[in-house]
């Protein structure tokens, strides 16, 4: 693959993560425990969107021809999605929501900032935006960490089986392939494996402040790059490409 | 509160300062019943822009392009401002959100009626953004004058959003009308169904109205409902046919001498129905509604826990 080819790959991975896991966050809207939170759930859907719209254009204009940002995100199947799977499970409760959004962003943080420094001007310039936001997601994904993990039995409770249920989903967060290996030794991404001390340490960190216990899981599922997927995926594409395959070529 | 009733200025001097066109502030003296009236309009207010979440909502996640998606995303989340806006500025008249929502759950506070009509299509995104939206700030244009000023002022701020939210909801109509001709058609029986729900936003006709008549005298509305729905079907039907849309009206026709249009009998069987809460959705919206508060009993609960235990903490310190 050329270096173009092996960067649009990148990209389209990095917009099918945030485009599933912005799904799964605007399925809270009108649904959150209060309004106040109805509303930020929201705004952090919007931010993920606008993420994957970011990395997809960028795709786009690598790939040429008729590519553009709508025929990644409405013209795949799941086979070819390549969002790793801890994005796409279902949102479950609230406190699920919140844990995954807590390990993936405290993970999306270091990496947005080591592709700030990437090579490639157009992927740094999508990952200095990325990494604002990020900052403003981890904060408040840890304040809700701490507020439910210390509030009462219930939540905690709650928490901790969310956490467990994760826990296995987070290795995938740190893998390489050969895709990868290539982008990573032209300097143009950073290598993820390389990040996972410094995030378990933080996750960490966060669990024990929040009364929560660090899952001692030794499972892990793996496979959202090679479009492996869960279930799951194939149902929230029927929905979000309802309209576009219903009526295919239109504008809308 | 009863103490001091002897200084209290009388309803003259209240009215005066409102032919004043002062603001009432939360502190002043106020009759009873100009409290209660705002406080029914303004959560009805703060209701209607949470349940408008819902048929909106509906689409966020099938919503057909990024760009779309986005746009829709921000839109909601500016109703969900909205109605914390509103309830603030209710809450300022000694109201809390807990009794407010209670009241909604209960069924004896309302909202908008047109919320209560199903979104059943793409094109129903365009149509409410430019029809309902529109009825909106027609309304709410005349509102940034009332008489009670955190609801002036909210209001003021409302308004500034809401352009936006007429343009794209227009924007969708126009785009399904320069499309294909199932585009076209999806767009069409979108007016269709949506036409009538937002003339009937503006309310019953003037003498019918119950709260009309106290509430134009204490200046809380502005302009009457038959003024503001003529406003808003002269702008409406304009739009309509400079896109290609037809109006569902067999009565529709510019009246020269009056320079407005004149438009065909409203249902007003189907308008109380719909208020009585016998509409097409009202069950589901409400039953959403109590759904995602019951929901988040866990998630509220387990904040105030945590909030005691760290006063406990602080002051233990
Ligand atoms: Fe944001
Ligand atoms: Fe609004
Ligand atoms: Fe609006």
């Amino acid at each position: 693959m050329t270096d173009s080819a092996l960067i649009a790959k990148f990209a389209v991975r990095q917009g099918d993560d945030a485009l599933v896991l912005g799904h799964r966050l605007s399925e809270w809207t009108s649904r959150s425990p209060f309004l106040e939170e109805d509303l930020a759930l929201t705004n952090v859907a919007l931010d993920f969107v606008g993420r994957a719209r970011m990395f997809y254009q960028y795709a786009a204009t690598l790939t040429g021809g008729d590519a553009n940002e709508d025929t990644f995100a409405y013209t795949r199947d799941a086979r070819e999605f390549s969002n790793l799977l801890i994005c796409e499970l279902p949102r479950g409760d609230f406190a699920f929501t919140i844990c995954r959004q807590y390990l993936y962003d405290a993970f999306a943080l270091p990496f947005m900032q080591a592709l700030m420094k990437s090579s490639d001007q157009q992927l740094a310039a999508i990952a200095a935006k990325a990494e604002k936001e990020t900052k403003y997601h981890v904060r408040r994904d840890t304040d809700w960490m701490l507020r439910l993990g210390d509030g009462t039995e219930e939540s905690q409770g709650r928490m901790q089986k969310a956490l467990d249920d994760l826990w296995g989903y987070t290795g995938e967060l740190f893998d390489v392939d050969d895709v990868d290996r290539a982008l990573i030794a032209e300097g143009i991404v950073p290598d993820v494996s390389l990040l996972r001390d410094q995030w378990l340490e933080t996750v960490s960190d966060t669990i024990a402040r929040a009364n929560l216990e660090l899952p001692q899981a030794d499972w892990k599922a793996a496979g959202g790059r090679d479009g492996i997927h869960t279930e799951s995926l194939g149902f929230l594409l029927a929905e979000l490409q309802s309209v576009q395959r219903a009526y295919p070529g239109l504008k809308w | 509160m009863n103490d001091n009733v002897v200084a209290l200025p009388d309803e003259h001097k209240f009215q005066a300062r409102i032919d004043a066109e002062e603001k009432i502030e939360p502190k002043d003296w106020m009759p009873e019943g100009y409290r209660k009236n705002l406080i029914r309009q303004m959560s009805q207010h703060a209701h209607s822009e949470v349940v408008g979440e819902q048929p909106e909502g509906n689409w966020i996640t099938r919503a057909p392009s990024l760009e779309r998606k986005a746009i829709l995303l921000a839109k909601v989340q500016d109703e969900a401002g909205h109605g914390l806006y509103l309830y603030s500025a209710a809450e300022t008249l000694g109201a809390t959100r807990d009794e407010m929502i209670e009241a909604l759950h209960e069924g004896k506070a309302k909202y908008a009626s047109i919320f209560n009509y199903p979104s059943l299509t793409w094109a129903d995104i365009g149509a409410i953004g430019w029809l309902v939206d529109s009825a909106a700030i027609v309304n709410q244009v005349s509102l940034q004058n009332t008489s009670y000023g955190p609801y002036a002022r909210a209001m003021i701020r409302i308004c500034k959003e809401e352009s936006f939210h007429q343009r794209q909801g227009y924007h969708i109509m126009m785009t399904l009308m320069d499309g294909s001709d199932e585009q076209k058609a999806m767009a069409q029986d979108a007016i269709n169904r949506w036409w009538w729900p937002a003339m009937m936003m503006f309310g019953p006709h003037d003498g019918e109205s119950a709260h009309s008549a106290q509430s134009m005298k204490w200046k809380i509305k502005r302009r009457s409902n038959d003024d503001l729905r003529q406003q808003w079907v002269d702008q409406a039907v304009q739009q309509a046919h400079a896109i290609g849309l037809e109006v569902p009206d067999d009565d529709l026709t510019w009246n020269e001498e009056r320079g407005h249009y004149d438009f065909g009998p409203i249902d007003w069987d189907e308008f109380n129905r719909v208020i009585a809460g016998d509409g097409p959705c009202n069950r589901q919206r409400l039953a959403h509604h109590k759904k995602a508060h019951d929901d988040g009993a866990w998630v509220r609960e387990a904040m105030s826990a945590y909030d005691a235990k760290r006063r406990a903490k602080s002051s233990a310190a």
